[in-house]
């Protein structure tokens, strides 16, 4: 089947918000090539679990497509044209299941040596869209703060390396009452900007008391669907003739009341988590991986305002001696090494925040937790600077965010 | 943009310094097109009867800013310091191809751009290096071995080629320890999974791989000697090294491949998890450097090649999540290095221009006298 071939019934298994949204959009989705089109009904299927700003962006975007004249359509996507799709790829039911086509057809731009061509096609895509498309100004700068550390005591190996160049450096900061003061920071912006799904707090360990109207995924509380988790991928993987890409697959199907979510919660919240916890590659082991992704994926998807991440200890890493010979211990933390990932974490929390719009007016904060050292960058402060100036950190939020 | 602020976009394009500028740096070298007319390798045939290759991936893939980059240089002192004034250094190696570790390290092996299913256990494609260099060269079985990481390496000896077929005999230490330590307590899941790409699922063993029968009556290891020294290890990459070095004493092999592992629990997304794998795999770089000047058989005419099977993502890459995959086929993940030293190569010595992974294996057959007709690579000049 082609695009150009696609009735309504094509979605009539999507749900509710998403089938309308489909069959509105079927005289545009009839002229789009179909390596693109499956990347966008991606999107689109699950459009009745998107966070608001996801699905701003996809009505944003589907509105700027239907404006193209076909000259512009023929400009923009000329380059997803040339790419040659498999016979077999075509007779896929790409409309009904757009996650399944998609693994088949990256195996084929793989193997077919055109997965450059693919990706150089969704770059200048993205560029044609970033200019075609309007931005809506922020209420509020975005702020990002990242917290590292917790758990260390003494740590002599230079921290923030990769932030620095960008803001300034200050070395004696007052750690008292820290994480409460930076909480109540993320806690009077959700206050006095109350979006939806637009302040986070994000925790790799337990969640610090905190006010309602934050947005908060945890490691700590989402132990029961880990382990439900990886439960199921064991029974999984024991199926004869299980291999990755149908475990992939599988993962892709669960629905969040199969791990035991969805009771009185939210149910695009419990997508997202169930996406962290499927889609991200060792979310479900290590604390620290799962604190990177989540921020990253909510900071792609939410574009939060405000967004809180917490490191926190995960498990150490046992050496190969030492579970010959010491099998049944039970698992450590790894303070030090926790930190080594939330240092490399913060710097990828900032890179994913600069993606966003309203990068040039944005602030981050990175804090070794309970100590003396933090990186700020914002528009009002030097990069590349060192500061040696004592202050709390109520005087260091002031100076980041006025 | 503000002048105090900067895009990810602006981040990327603010890196002055080219990779090969501080590649070179880094490696303290001299340029290599002045040296071209000189070549150090004697093609003799006696020479090359004598002439012993060792190849190792440094993989799972590392990105230069984890290795060669003034950044990263604390984390290779061996490779630096050690290795790399002996060296001629290839600043950039390319890898065209699907960027998974099995057929990646298939395509090094072959020399042509494998596209197999990077997570079947299924031979390559095309011949292998080792069925040239067997065929063409009239060697027996025991003058050419694999040491690989993971089950899903275990066809990587040989093609299903009616022309060729003989190949390299595959060791998979981690297969061996794992059968080794079968009924008993030990919780091996962790260290013994079997690739990081996808750590939960292991492929079925069929072919020609080292069994654990085989262990004592070729290695000349019992299975109580095994576990007690695997228990003084830290890695299976470490393992891998016992073995080796342990076939290069037992029969002096003339090909020998080992292919490192322990870098890609990058996948797990820990960054330094990550860190220490690469400086444990500098460390075991030249530990077997040192293992190759202490052999007799070795010492003096042995050339050890090291290069990655490819890179990792950029942190700048939107695609990917920085150092943990290699989904993006950026540039970053697609380009990586190699140094060859000892018999033959130039020592100090790096080049600059681009050459791709699958010019090994011709560069191999210009070394030791094979001839990989089925190869779609070009020997490396500065090599020959």
């Amino acid at each position: 089947m082609q695009p150009s071939d696609l009735q309504p019934e094509n979605f009539a298994a999507y749900p509710p918000l998403a089938r309308e949204l489909a069959v509105a959009h079927l005289p545009i989705f009839r002229k789009l090539p179909l390596t693109f089109l499956s990347s966008l009904l991606l999107q689109v299927i699950d459009y009745d679990f998107r966070f608001p700003e996801e699905r701003r962006a996809i009505d944003q975007e589907l509105s700027c497509l239907s404006s193209l004249d076909p000259g512009q359509l023929d400009g923009w996507f000329a380059p997803f044209a040339k790419i040659s799709l498999s016979p077999k790829l075509e007779r896929m039911d790409w409309a009904g299941r757009p996650a399944v086509f998609l693994e088949e057809e990256s195996a084929w731009l793989w193997t077919t040596q055109q997965q450059d061509a693919f990706r150089a096609a969704a770059m200048e895509y993205q560029t044609h869209l970033e200019s075609a498309v309007a931005v809506a100004p922020l209420p509020v700068c975005r702020l990002g703060i990242a917290l590292v550390g917790q758990g260390v005591s003494t740590w002599d190996a230079p921290l923030f390396r990769n932030l620095r160049p960008h803001g300034t450096w200050f070395r004696e900061v007052g750690a008292e009452n820290g994480l409460a003061a930076l909480l109540g920071v993320v806690e009077s912006r959700a206050s006095a900007h109350p979006v939806p799904f637009g302040h986070w707090y994000i925790d790799g360990g337990d969640l610090a008391d905190h006010s309602d109207g934050l947005t908060c995924v945890s490691w700590t509380a989402l132990r029961p669907v880990r382990s439900a988790l990886l439960n199921y991928m064991q029974k999984q993987i024991q199926q004869p003739g299980m291999g990755p890409e149908q475990l992939r697959t599988n993962l892709a199907q669960l629905q969040p009341a199969d791990l035991g979510m969805g009771v009185n919660s939210d149910p695009v919240l419990d997508r997202f988590q169930l996406k962290i916890l499927t889609e991200g590659s060792g979310t479900q082991i290590f604390s620290t991986t799962f604190a990177q992704w989540t921020a990253r994926e909510a900071l792609r998807r939410a574009q939060p305002l405000t967004m809180l991440v917490r490191f926190a200890p995960r498990q150490r890493q046992r050496p190969m001696n030492e579970m010959l010979s010491n099998a049944g211990a039970a698992p450590e933390l790894d303070p030090a090494g926790s930190l080594v990932d939330a240092d490399m974490g913060a710097w990828y929390q900032w890179i994913n925040q600069q993606r966003l719009p309203g990068y040039d007016r944005s602030v981050f904060i990175a804090w070794f937790e309970g100590h003396k050292q933090a990186l700020v960058i914002a528009p009002t402060l030097p990069r590349g600077t060192q500061s040696n100036t004592p202050m709390d950190i109520q005087k260091l939020i002031s100076l980041a965010v006025g | 943009m503000g002048a105090d602020t900067m895009s990810s976009r602006a981040i990327a394009g603010s890196v002055s310094r080219s990779r090969r500028d501080f590649l070179r740096e880094a490696a303290g070298l001299s340029l290599g097109a002045a040296l071209m007319s000189a070549s150090p390798f004697v093609s003799a045939e006696s020479v090359r009867r004598r002439r012993k290759v060792i190849v190792i991936t440094f993989g799972g893939g590392a990105r230069d800013q984890e290795t060669f980059a003034p950044e990263g240089q604390e984390n290779i002192p061996h490779l630096l310091n050690e290795l790399i004034p002996q060296s001629s250094f290839f600043t950039q190696v390319v890898n065209r191809g699907i960027l998974g570790h099995y057929v990646a390290t298939a395509s090094l092996a072959t020399g042509v751009y494998e596209t197999l299913n990077n997570f079947s256990a299924v031979p390559p494609q095309h011949p292998t290096v080792f069925e040239y260099f067997r065929r063409d060269l009239r060697r027996p079985a025991d003058d050419a071995w694999v040491v690989a990481p993971s089950n899903g390496f275990n066809r990587i000896g040989e093609s299903d080629s009616r022309r060729y077929g003989s190949g390299a005999t595959v060791v998979l230490p981690k297969r061996l320890l794992q059968a080794a330590t079968a009924g008993t307590q030990v919780d091996y899941e962790h260290l013994l999974h079997d690739n990081y790409e996808t750590p939960l699922y292991t492929p079925q063993v069929e072919g020609n791989e080292f069994e654990l029968q085989q262990m004592e009556s070729v290695l000349k290891l019992s299975v109580g000697d095994f576990l007690a020294h695997a228990r003084t290890l830290a890695s299976p990459d470490e393992l891998s090294v016992y073995i080796a070095k342990r076939l290069m004493a037992l029969f002096a092999p003339s090909l020998l491949w080992i292919t490192m592992h322990d870098i890609d629990i990058a996948h797990s997304g820990a960054y330094s998890l990550y860190i220490d794998g690469i400086q444990r795999t500098d460390r075991l770089c030249a530990e077997l450097w040192r293992a190759v000047q202490s052999e007799p058989e070795y010492a003096g005419n042995t050339t050890l090649l090291i290069l990655p099977d490819f890179g990792r993502d950029a942190d700048q890459d939107s695609g990917g999540n920085g150092f943990q995959h290699h989904r993006t086929g950026d540039i970053a993940s697609r380009t990586t290095w190699m140094m060859v030293m000892g018999a033959g190569a130039r020592s100090g010595v790096v080049y600059d221009r681009p050459v791709q992974s699958i010019d090994l294996v011709p560069s191999l057959g210009a070394m030791l006298g094979f001839s990989p007709v089925d190869s779609l690579g070009k020997p490396i000049n500065e090599l020959l």
